[in-house]
């Protein structure tokens, strides 16, 4: 097993188009990193530098302590799960798991024994003679997962291996990706757009945009402290809100006219600066009387989710949403008292989007 | 709702079928009949009247020596062929799939020679290779090599190879390109990662992935040098040296325009006939049945 450390990876398209802007990470042996970010943030890019695919425009990539810029993908000790599973078409399941083995010169019954052990761990003994075609989406995932255990490598890279199944299907490989990797205790880095694989599945998110990291932590630091109002927004579902606001003083900003009261606050910010306020719907109390800390909300319209309901409106102009138990506000309210707990409040500068939280 | 459109009656589906069937029917079905029936009879020297000899044709036909001499020149001119047109473009289209600079120019300069006439190829390998006049037959005869493909048969089998392989690789070229383009780039990346070096990943990989493209432009090659070498053969060599590198096609012709044995020579188009049909049925049955992804 080993860690793996990135030291200002960059990477530099033909074209001058910078891909990847010098990121630097360490990742533990043995933990579970998710790399997530929209489309074109440089997360698979990354990965692929990792893996050996994409050369490496600068910087440097450490597998434990060996430098691997200069190493062949087959000899940085590697597996890799594709999206699109990438298995053999013409080899059976066997073969497709033997074939790593065989292309290092494995004994022949260490090779049967390691791949009969990972088809048992991934329940796909009946299909080990079935070519690819002939199994189901979930199958074929899971023979690309056997793939790579068999292989015993020392990182496991997942270029988003769940987006081609269906959300069951995935929520169900979700569970069992993060069960065989805590029993394996192999490093690992995943890359997903998917806001929700990346909470469950990560014991370090790294939050990517535009070539960039934005933060990186542990899944509820990343959810409780967002460092930018890009974290803010992008975890969470449904997404923070963010409403534009003044500050009043220390402790207090006001949102179109109506104060309220925030517990992490940068100090020394000048009254009447702008600021932004980010809210998450699930930590809004609707439907209280108007207090000392509290918000006025016309609503549109109401989604039902079954559980709870997503409340569509404004609060001072801006677009808001609120999520409430089903039940506890009649879904033809019109207007809405929002009572905010200090605590919960985010604050970010306008101009650079960074967190104004206490230092 | 019904999307297809609906024709009532026959006589719009026929009319849209009928110019094709009309080619098909006066420039296939015509012509094999005729000389199905052609190879039935034997024409007097004269050509003013002739017999029904049954299968008179077809005995005499496999009595002569002549005629398996041909069907091995055609084994031997086929089976190179297709070893080395299909080797070549193989090898090209791997190189031409790399992401190399100028490779669309590279790619365009290949199909070229496709476009070139069998004769006027011919001819051009002609003017290279004649013993006296040939750029490049020169440098051989001076490597103390007597270079002389008009008389030497092994030599004149050789430039003939050489000139209808050179015109096909364009052809397969173009297939392979297509086949390798096909194969998804990550499962040749996964190849990389499970430790196979690039001659591995090629026999391992790629090489079992596009054998249903092998397959397909094998009998396509096949085919060609079987009937389409004709104008090569006319040009370069006229069947000769002494009847050394006279094809089975080459001789239908021989035998018929020049020798006059009409009878003789629609009883080979016969057997050719069935060969060809043979091997396009053989392909219809694999390539449908081995669909890889």
């Amino acid at each position: 097993m080993a860690g793996v450390t990135l030291d200002t990876v960059r990477k530099i398209y033909a074209g001058n188009v910078e891909a990847v802007k010098g990121v630097s990470l360490g990742i533990e042996d043995g933990s579970f990193c998710v790399l997530v970010g929209p489309s074109g943030c440089g997360k698979s890019t990354l990965l692929r530098m990792i893996a050996g695919l994409e050369t490496i425009s600068g910087g440097e990539i450490r597998i434990g302590d060996r430098v691997v810029n200069q190493v062949e993908p087959a000899d940085r000790d590697i597996a890799m799960v594709f999206q699109n599973y990438a298995l053999y078409p013409h080899m059976s399941v066997y073969d497709n798991m033997a074939y790593g083995l065989r292309n290092r010169k494995t004994p022949k019954d260490e090779i049967e024994r390691r791949v009969r052990e990972a088809a048992r761990i991934l329940a796909i003994e009946p299909f080990l003679d079935r070519k690819p075609r002939a199994l189901s989406g979930g199958q074929r995932q899971r023979v690309a997962m056997g793939r790579a255990i068999v292989r015993k490598p020392q990182v496991f890279l997942f270029d988003e291996p769940l987006s081609n199944l269906d959300a069951k299907l995935r929520v169900q490989m979700r569970v069992e990706i993060k069960r065989l990797q805590k029993a394996l205790g192999v490093t690992s880095i995943y890359v997903t757009h998917d806001q929700v694989e990346a909470m469950t599945l990560s014991d370090k998110l790294v939050v990517m945009s535009g070539g960039q990291i934005e933060q990186v932590g542990s899944p509820s630091e990343v959810y409780r402290r967002p460092e930018t109002r890009f974290v803010a927004t992008f975890i969470g579902s449904p997404p923070m809100n963010i409403l534009p606001g003044t500050v009043e003083g220390p402790g207090r900003v006001s949102v179109g006219g109506q104060v309220i009261a925030v517990t992490d606050m940068r100090e020394g910010l000048a009254p009447g600066s702008a600021i932004e306020v980010g809210l998450r719907p699930e930590d809004v109390q609707a439907g209280g009387a108007p207090g000392a800390s509290s918000l006025a909300m016309d609503v549109d319209f109401v989604e039902e989710l079954g559980a709870t309901q997503l409340f569509h409106g404004k609060v001072a102009g801006a677009e808001f949403v609120v999520q409430a138990s089903t039940g506890q506000i009649a879904a033809e309210t019109r207007k809405l008292t929002l009572s905010i707990d200090p605590g919960n409040v985010h604050l970010f500068d306008p101009q650079t989007t960074k967190r104004l939280g206490r230092v | 709702m019904e999307k297809r459109a609906h024709i009532s009656g026959w006589t719009l589906p026929l009319l849209l079928i009928l110019p094709q069937m009309a080619i098909t029917v006066i420039f296939f079905y015509w012509p094999a009949s005729q000389a199905i029936w052609q190879s039935f009879l034997r024409e007097d020297a004269f050509g003013l009247a002739s017999e029904f000899v049954g299968f008179e044709n077809y005995v005499s036909l496999f009595e002569q020596p002549e005629y398996y001499r041909a069907m091995v020149t055609t084994a031997i001119f086929s089976s190179l062929v297709a070893f080395f047109s299909l080797s070549c473009a193989l090898l090209l289209a791997t190189q031409a799939d790399k992401n190399i600079r100028g490779g669309h120019a590279f790619k365009t300069l290949l199909i070229w020679p496709y476009a070139v006439a069998p004769a006027i190829a011919g001819v051009l390998w002609i003017f290279m290779f004649h013993p006296t006049l040939g750029t490049l037959a020169r440098p051989i005869r001076a490597a103390g090599i007597d270079w002389n493909p008009m008389l030497n048969g092994t030599h004149a089998m050789i430039l003939l190879v050489l000139s209808a392989t050179w015109k096909h690789i364009s052809y397969n070229f173009l297939f392979f390109l297509a086949g390798l383009q096909a194969i998804p780039r990550s499962v040749i990346e996964a190849g990389a990662i499970d430790g196979a070096g690039p001659m591995r990943r090629f026999w391992t990989i790629i090489f079992p992935l596009l054998s249903p493209t092998t397959f397909f432009l094998l009998v396509v090659t096949v085919v060609y040098v079987f009937f389409e070498t004709f104008g090569i053969i006319d040009a370069v060599t006229g069947g000769g040296p002494a009847g050394q590198t006279t094809t089975l096609v080459y001789k239908v012709y021989a035998d018929g325009r020049l020798g006059g044995d009409l009878g003789g020579s629609a009883a080979q188009s016969v057997i050719l006939m069935v060969i060809v049909i043979a091997l396009t049925a053989i392909q219809f049955r694999y390539v449908e049945r081995k669909v890889q992804y």
